[in-house]
């Protein structure tokens, strides 16, 4: 018997064991699949918990039914990879031998790694809302907020989906006036990068946005410190801004099991080759998702279309022939503009994000980078798909290459 | 795709104004392209710095990120920051002749 073991039973472990074990002979392999929880989280959802458009009830599911049968799922943390031996050991020091490995573990936010983040004002002035605890405290809060300075920071890059920052933004900016205090709300960006985003045409079209909802940007801003007495962030330059409420976007790491293993970079994340997806140095252990140290963002698209790729891969790789498929950094997400609309950006490692009509030229119906009702819909929708289109490892009607088509250069 | 001057002569730069050929680069190149970055004497500390990301990215093709370059380089953020104002990485990579680091998003 082979074992085929995936560590994590998020968007991309899931997809995966929907997409191999039906393909995989049963009586020949094994598939086995490591998480520490049995719930599923919807994580692009937990940014519309703060302003009550979800609740938590809406973002959560029970792992197990989502995997398909004959796939054995382990309730465990992960104490480490020996990589050399073939061999996980589970938190209780158990082992799980492997013939191939599927690191899927993730990226979660460590805010501990700045100082005066977490102390006893966390989740009281200041918030995340990366992690289901986080996004529904904030959602509490805002609830009786009566206005002050927001701040939004995300501390490090890169972050899991980086628009997120941009979208809570919006999203707060169109809460805010519909409560009728938006003239008692200071917005403003504070951000380690030198614009909006980090892709030049799409960073000019989103600072155009923040500019006409009057959210105020601070740019170049490297955080050392949160000062919770004086309520200010304090940057390595010395520089300081000042908060009444702070929603910080924490330092994203990998999972520290893949620190424990010697298998990371500086951050946690697994290098992989940017093609194959295969970790480098390693023939039998793959990677998708946010636990890779690709330069492709870190989102569930992403790990959609790199789950195209890594199914293929596999199954020419274990028969020891020549892998046929390469990852090309693509990239789709919807952007939350506020007022029930939104934009769309599709992009790859080579080509920026750029305007035009997505999936079909001249057509849409959705477009890209300008604001629709649509493209609103589309991101409201894509919950429904997640759950039971995407998860379940269905193909959607657009191949996991990104298309010039309908683009305009 | 632009050129400065550097010395008397015209080097070739990317588009972040970056020298474009590493082959361009010495140690009197590196002081030049300090001062126009407002860094007027380059220490044994910014030395260490920039001799350490030459060494990484010759290896590894890239230069390091902030967070490696105080794990590893024995210089801690808050100095790093002093020897190169607003954006160590970026700056540094400029002075040491290398392409930007790569923005991940």
């Amino acid at each position: 018997m082979k074992h085929l073991l995936i560590l994590g039973g998020g968007t991309g472990g899931t997809m995966m064991a929907n997409k191999l074990a039906p393909v995989l002979d049963a009586r020949e392999w094994q598939v086995t699949i490591v998480d520490n929880s049995e719930k599923h989280y919807y994580q692009p959802g937990f940014l519309l918990v703060p302003f009550g458009t979800y609740t938590m009830r809406d973002v959560v599911k029970p792992r197990r039914q989502y995997l398909p049968a004959g796939v054995k799922l382990v309730i465990s943390s992960i104490d480490r990879i020996e990589a050399d031996k073939n061999k996980v050991v589970l938190s209780d020091q158990s082992i799980l031998p492997y013939d191939y490995l599927i690191i899927a573990t993730g990226a979660d936010i460590h805010p501990e790694q700045n100082e005066g983040l977490v102390d006893d004002e966390w989740r009281k002035s200041k918030f995340d809302f990366y992690t289901p605890e986080g996004a529904d405290q904030l959602s509490k809060f805002l609830k009786g907020w009566e206005g002050g300075k927001l701040v939004v920071n995300p501390v490090e890059m890169p972050i899991k989906c980086p628009v997120a920052p941009l979208e809570f933004l919006f999203l707060a900016d169109a809460y805010f006036t519909e409560k009728g205090i938006r003239d008692k709300v200071e917005l403003r960006l504070v951000t380690p990068l030198s614009g909006a985003f980090t892709k030049p045409k799409a960073s000019q079209i989103l600072g155009e946005f923040l500019e006409r909802k009057k959210i105020e940007v601070t740019p170049d801003f490297d955080l050392a410190r949160v000062d919770s007495k004086e309520k200010k962030l304090v940057a390595w330059d010395d520089t300081e801004v000042g908060y009444d409420l702070l929603v910080s976007v924490p330092t994203n790491m990998g999972d520290p099991c893949i620190g424990r293993s010697g298998l990371g970079n500086e951050l946690n994340y697994v290098p992989t080759d940017k093609e194959t997806l295969l970790a480098k140095g390693h023939d039998n252990i793959f990677v998708i998702g946010d636990a890779t140290d690709l330069p492709s963002s870190k989102a569930g698209s992403v790990v959609h279309f790199q789950s195209e790729v890594l199914f293929e891969n596999f199954l020419e790789h274990i028969e020891k022939r020549p892998m046929p498929a390469h990852f090309d950094g693509h990239t789709n997400c919807f952007i939350e503009s506020g007022f029930g609309k939104g934009l769309l950006i599709d992009f790859n490692y080579e080509t920026e994000p750029l305007p035009g009509e997505f999936p079909l030229p001249g057509v849409g119906p959705l477009s890209l980078l300008k604001e629709s009702s649509m493209n609103h819909y589309g991101k409201l929708m894509f919950r429904w798909v997640y759950w039971n289109v995407l998860l379940r490892g269905l193909k959607l009607p657009m191949g996991s290459a990104m298309s010039m088509a309908g683009k305009r250069v | 795709m632009g050129t400065i001057n550097i010395l008397g002569k015209q080097l070739a730069v990317d588009a972040d104004g970056n020298l474009a050929n590493r082959s361009d680069w010495n140690e009197d190149v590196a002081r030049e392209l300090a001062k126009q970055e407002g860094i007027p004497n380059l220490t044994s500390q910014h030395w260490t710095i920039i001799n350490y990301m030459r060494k990484v990215s010759e290896k590894e093709g890239s230069a390091p990120s902030i967070r490696r370059l105080t794990k590893e380089s024995g210089v801690d953020t808050k100095t790093l920051y002093q020897l190169f104002p607003k954006g160590p990485a970026k700056r540094a990579a400029k002075i040491a002749g290398l392409p930007k680091p790569v923005g991940c998003i």
